[in-house]
């Protein structure tokens, strides 16, 4: 049975394995329906299948980082740079941006609507001991309220009011509504909730920490051979040509009255070294 | 091809071909276990802690396994069917083995005499057994099913919950409540939960009918 089992399962895997592209990605442009507007185009011009694995930055970067994926498509440039340093990425590219926002019960106990400046807002809940619930997932989103607390000089980490929820943007802005607790989110998933949760964006400013970048890279080829590069190539060419560009812009614009995601034309406004 | 029609198959596929998988090395196993004479300890325990076995771990091991920098790196399973029909199968082989064994305990010491005392040699005498134990067997495949159906964990890792390729139920549930499309990821879920009972039903009458 042996002599006929392996040429089968291998001849399987290399059928399955040649020609898709294996984009991994943050949850939010996936959930929020951005993927499945932009890459069928991709697909009709190239004949390319695209195949999205939705995980969250964090992961997606494992996963690449192991030769697992041929592309990703994340937001924490921190983790970007250390990632390309690395040599596990190449051809960077930033897409699009919109923002993060503070968001919570509509009583707002801690005063957070008042405040122009997102640390001045986190040091109120931490005072208060307002409940605020953490992504506590490696999200792009998670990498970016760690930054935030960091940067105003704080620790919530292990106080009583301070939740990690484990999971999804979706799924903790649920928790963080049934809670009556703050969170950290970005645009497009709370547009996407805000009829189905009791929260308010209540620090919702233009402040260059809030900022919150989507970016592409290519797998490094040299380090991992097997990857589909020329496919990731025209991925990336296709992501970043201005009619594409727009279509990101104009996605959904007419449901929420503003962008969910912000084209860039490869112009990142957080630097990636 | 309806989406909906398309995942169910998806599942039904998954689940089958690991339950057929696992049974194939399962079922055997089981019955020669449980017809041994005294009662095989360490087999037991290994096999109902096996019944245990976290999902995600299952598919934390098969992900390292089957990455493209893993051992089995060149295959090129990880994100495919086979991968997830794989981890499912490991999932499912302690339930499959350790009904089959459990329940074929008491009778396979008569069975195997009376065959013996009719002249029939031993490989004959299992046969007697598994056919004697149709009931059992009907139980042993639902719970590997009913085990590989629903786990949401290792599919989830394997198989990447990639649409048109990989989605099952479970992680098509999973990602609808993500999304917060709370009512539609709840008619999946009716939808795997009807599934499961058909299929499980099926099972039964099956081996009812085999057995009168």
């Amino acid at each position: 049975m042996r002599r006929w089992l392996f040429p089968l399962v291998f001849g399987l895997g290399l059928s399955l394995a040649a020609g898709p592209l294996r984009l991994a990605t943050t949850t939010s442009v996936h959930d929020s329906g951005l993927l499945d507007a932009i890459l069928p185009g991709f697909t009709a011009e190239t004949g390319i299948p695209v195949q999205v694995i939705a995980v969250g930055t964090g992961q997606a970067l494992a996963i690449a980082g192991r030769g697992d994926a041929d592309a990703v498509l994340v937001h924490a440039p921190a983790l970007e740079a250390r990632f390309l340093k690395e040599r596990k990425g190449v051809l960077h590219a930033c897409l699009a941006k919109n923002r993060f926002l503070l968001v919570g019960p509509p009583e707002d106990p801690a005063g957070v609507h008042w405040e122009t400046n997102v640390l001045n807002a986190l040091r109120k809940i931490y005072l208060k001991g307002a409940l605020f619930v953490s992504r506590g997932d490696e999200s792009g989103t998670h990498k970016k309220e760690l930054e935030l607390w960091r940067a105003a000089g704080l620790r919530p980490q292990g106080k009583p009011w301070y939740l990690e929820s484990g999971s999804g943007m979706g799924a903790t802005l649920v928790l963080a509504s049934e809670k009556g607790a703050y969170t950290l989110t970005d645009l497009g998933t709370f547009l996407f909730m805000r009829d189905r949760v009791r929260l308010h964006a209540l620090f919702d400013r233009d402040d260059p920490r809030m900022i919150n970048q989507y970016s592409y890279m290519a797998v490094n080829p040299k380090r991992f051979p097997w990857v589909n590069f020329e496919a990731a190539e025209k991925l990336r060419s296709y992501l970043l040509r201005p009619d594409v560009q727009e279509k990101i812009g104009g996605y959904l614009k007419d449901r929420f009255g503003q962008s969910l995601f912000e084209p860039l034309y490869g112009r990142c406004v957080i630097p990636v070294p | 091809m309806n989406e909906l029609v398309e995942i169910t198959l998806r599942s039904l596929l998954v689940s089958g071909s690991a339950t057929l998988l696992a049974a194939l090395f399962g079922l055997p196993l089981g019955l020669w276990l449980g017809a041994r004479g005294r009662p095989q300890r360490l087999a037991a325990s290994l096999l109902y802690a096996g019944m245990g076995l976290p999902p995600v771990v299952v598919g934390l091991f098969f992900y390292f396994l089957l990455s493209r920098s893993g051992p089995l790196g060149s295959l090129g399973l990880l994100y495919t069917i086979p991968g997830m029909v794989l981890a499912e199968s490991v999932l499912a082989f302690p339930l499959i083995a350790g009904f089959a064994m459990a329940g074929v305990a008491e009778k396979a010491n008569p069975v195997r005499r009376l065959v013996k005392s009719l002249g029939g040699s031993e490989l004959q005498a299992y046969l007697t057994l598994l056919a004697e134990s149709r009931r059992v067997v009907v139980a042993a495949l639902a719970a590997g099913f009913g085990a590989v159906i629903s786990e949401v964990g290792a599919v989830t890792i394997v198989g990447g919950d990639i649409r048109h390729a990989t989605r099952v139920l479970t992680t098509a549930v999973v990602i609808e409540t993500r999304k917060g499309e709370l009512e539609r990821a709840a008619a999946l879920g009716a939808v795997l939960l009807g599934v499961t009972l058909l299929i499980t039903a099926v099972l039964v009458l099956f081996g009812e009918r085999e057995a009168r």
